[in-house]
């Protein structure tokens, strides 16, 4: 099987610090990759360079190549709005744009172009439905996203992405802000989504990366310490460190 | 001892600030209202004979009235897009170190003296429209181009603040699905932003009509009601200014009542700028009503950057 998205002898640095050190991994076409580890292991610098948000604010320099699709996506004219349409991100933070639930999840695909109502109605309505939110809000999704909880909300930024129809979804720590019965929903969705899509997780603890991923790969300062089926990495880990973080001897 | 008397030196201050303008608000309107009264407020604002000489002495400000929303909405139309446009460069697209330098400039231009203005209106801009457009040159558009410069640094430091105030991850949030800068801007970060540019745009405006210096140089100080932008005109401010140092018993009092006026408009603009930044409490709100043409600009200019 052709891997989704190959990760090839990619580092990253913010000035003199390294943020990642030369990682080589590759992800399946639907299933849940989670990549899991301490803080400043490189996770989230890992999922924002997937999609080109490193590029926001004041960027590090990057070597190696992400392949999507056997595209690098660092390639010289690559459009950068295109891939992110392609590679979704949500982020810990539940974001709810100053705007309608509709709204919300009607932005990205309106941003694309899109403007006949019955379509985005279709897009919003299937989104929010994947999202396992569209019973919670049907009859309300002309009021602001912001009065919705932080579950909701946190469903509302998976739904806006969905209904780009990506082809990845990265979630960086979707559910560190949430209650566990938002959290058990989020997780939920995500085995319903991989039908759909690949899924690159960075999970909230090693609880959910053992519930939800196939795939896994541990983290520490930058290095990918070891990376294969999610079954052996968490029962049989191959090295050292990874069991320590496991059995919480560290981290 | 020491920590007492410090606190104690640092209240009597505040004390005195306050006072004063309490002292001051008591001191217009005691002086201004008698007159009010007996002209009736219904005259007073409508008419636009303004004869304080004359005999019978009339007193409408109605053309001043006007002639202050002209000047003040013209101003709004040159300043807002102009710092609305700087703010955005500023905050979300000016590399760090560019913003860093912009931000001193706009400060600057916030410590020309208002007399500078109105000189470079008076002997630049005015002849080069009265040969351009026609007309007596000192005009509502000159005064309108001059006064919405002058309120650039309100506007953009404000509405500046206010955008770097977005949180970052509806700017993150919005790129993440592929939504250009361009669009992030316009369609996230702007609306989020709004309060803050309301209020800065607000503050602008009480800026634009609290003005007095530039607005005596480059208006002509023609008593009349404007017909277009080309006219002459005079604003509130600038008949206070121009008629207080001879004025006396009606008169006089017909200029307080003027600054009553001004003193509740320029009221009503910082109480709304309060509002939507919504984070002021009553007793700040009250030190914001200073209508600065008696004021004097340094303390206005103080509080308006």
């Amino acid at each position: 099987m052709t891997p989704k998205i190959e990760i090839d002898q990619f580092s990253y640095r913010y000035g003199d610090e390294i943020a990642l050190n030369t990682i080589s991994l590759q992800v399946q076409p639907n299933t849940i990759l989670a990549i899991f580890g301490p803080a400043r292991g490189g996770k989230t610098t890992l999922l924002r360079s997937m999609n080109r948000l490193t590029e926001i604010g004041e960027p590090g320099t990057h070597s190696g190549r992400i392949l999507l699709d056997g595209q690098d996506i660092f390639a010289p004219g690559t459009d950068i709005a295109t891939l992110r349409r392609r590679v979704g991100m949500v982020f810990a933070l539940p974001v709810a744009l100053p705007m309608t639930i509709f709204d919300n999840v009607a932005y990205g695909p309106r941003m694309r172009g899109v403007r006949s109502r019955s379509q985005l109605q279709d897009l919003v309505q299937s989104a929010l439905q994947s999202a396992a939110l569209w019973d919670e809000v049907q009859d309300r999704l002309d009021t602001p996203a912001q009065a919705l909880s932080g579950g909701q909300q946190q469903r509302i930024s998976i739904a806006r992405v969905l209904a780009l129809e990506p082809e990845v979804i990265l979630l960086d720590e979707p559910t560190a802000a949430l209650d566990p019965i938002s959290t058990a929903k989020i997780e939920e969705a995500l085995m319903e989504l991989k039908q759909q899509y690949t899924i690159v997780i960075a999970p909230h603890n090693v609880q959910q990366a053992g519930r939800i991923a196939d795939d896994a790969a541990f983290f520490l300062m930058g290095e990918c310490i070891e990376a294969g089926p999610a079954s052996q990495i968490f029962t049989m880990p191959r090295d050292r460190r990874t069991e320590d973080y496991i059995t919480g001897r560290f981290g | 001892m020491k920590e007492r008397l410090i606190s104690f030196l640092l209240f009597l201050c505040a004390l005195v600030s306050i006072a004063s303008l309490a002292i001051i608000t008591f001191f217009i309107f005691q002086a201004g209202l008698p007159l009010i009264f007996r002209v009736g407020l219904g005259n007073f604002l409508e008419s636009s004979l303004w004869n304080p000489s004359g005999d019978p002495q009339s007193f409408g400000i109605a053309a001043m009235i006007l002639g202050s929303i002209w000047v003040t909405l013209g101003a709004i139309v040159v300043g807002v897009p102009l710092g609305l446009a700087v703010a955005i460069f500023s905050a979300e697209i000016a590399p760090p170190r560019l913003a860093m330098l912009i931000r001193p400039v706009i400060q600057l231009l916030a410590g020309i003296p208002s007399v500078i203005y109105g000189f470079i209106g008076l002997t630049i801009l005015a002849p080069a429209i009265r040969a351009t457009f026609g007309g007596p040159g000192l005009s509502v558009l000159t005064a309108a181009l001059i006064l919405g410069i002058m309120i650039l640094p309100s506007i953009i430091s404000i509405s500046e603040d206010a955008l770097r105030a977005v949180p970052s991850a509806y700017r993150d949030g919005s790129l993440a699905v592929g939504a250009t800068r361009w669009q992030t801007i316009w369609r996230v970060l702007v609306p989020a932003a709004r309060s803050g540019i309301v209020a800065s745009v607000i503050l602008g405006m009480g800026r634009a009509l609290g003005e007095t210096m530039a607005v005596i140089m480059m208006l002509g100080n023609a008593l009349q009601v404007p017909r277009s932008p080309l006219d002459s005109a005079t604003t509130l401010t600038s008949n206070i200014g121009l008629e207080l140092a001879y004025a006396s018993g009606a008169h006089r009092d017909a200029l307080f009542a003027t600054g009553v006026v001004l003193f509740v408009l320029i009221m009503i603009l910082n109480i709304l700028a309060n509002i939507f930044t919504g984070r002021v409490t009553f007793w700040q709100r009250l030190s914001a009503f200073r209508p600065a043409v008696f004021n004097g600009r340094a303390a206005w200019r103080r509080r308006n950057t």
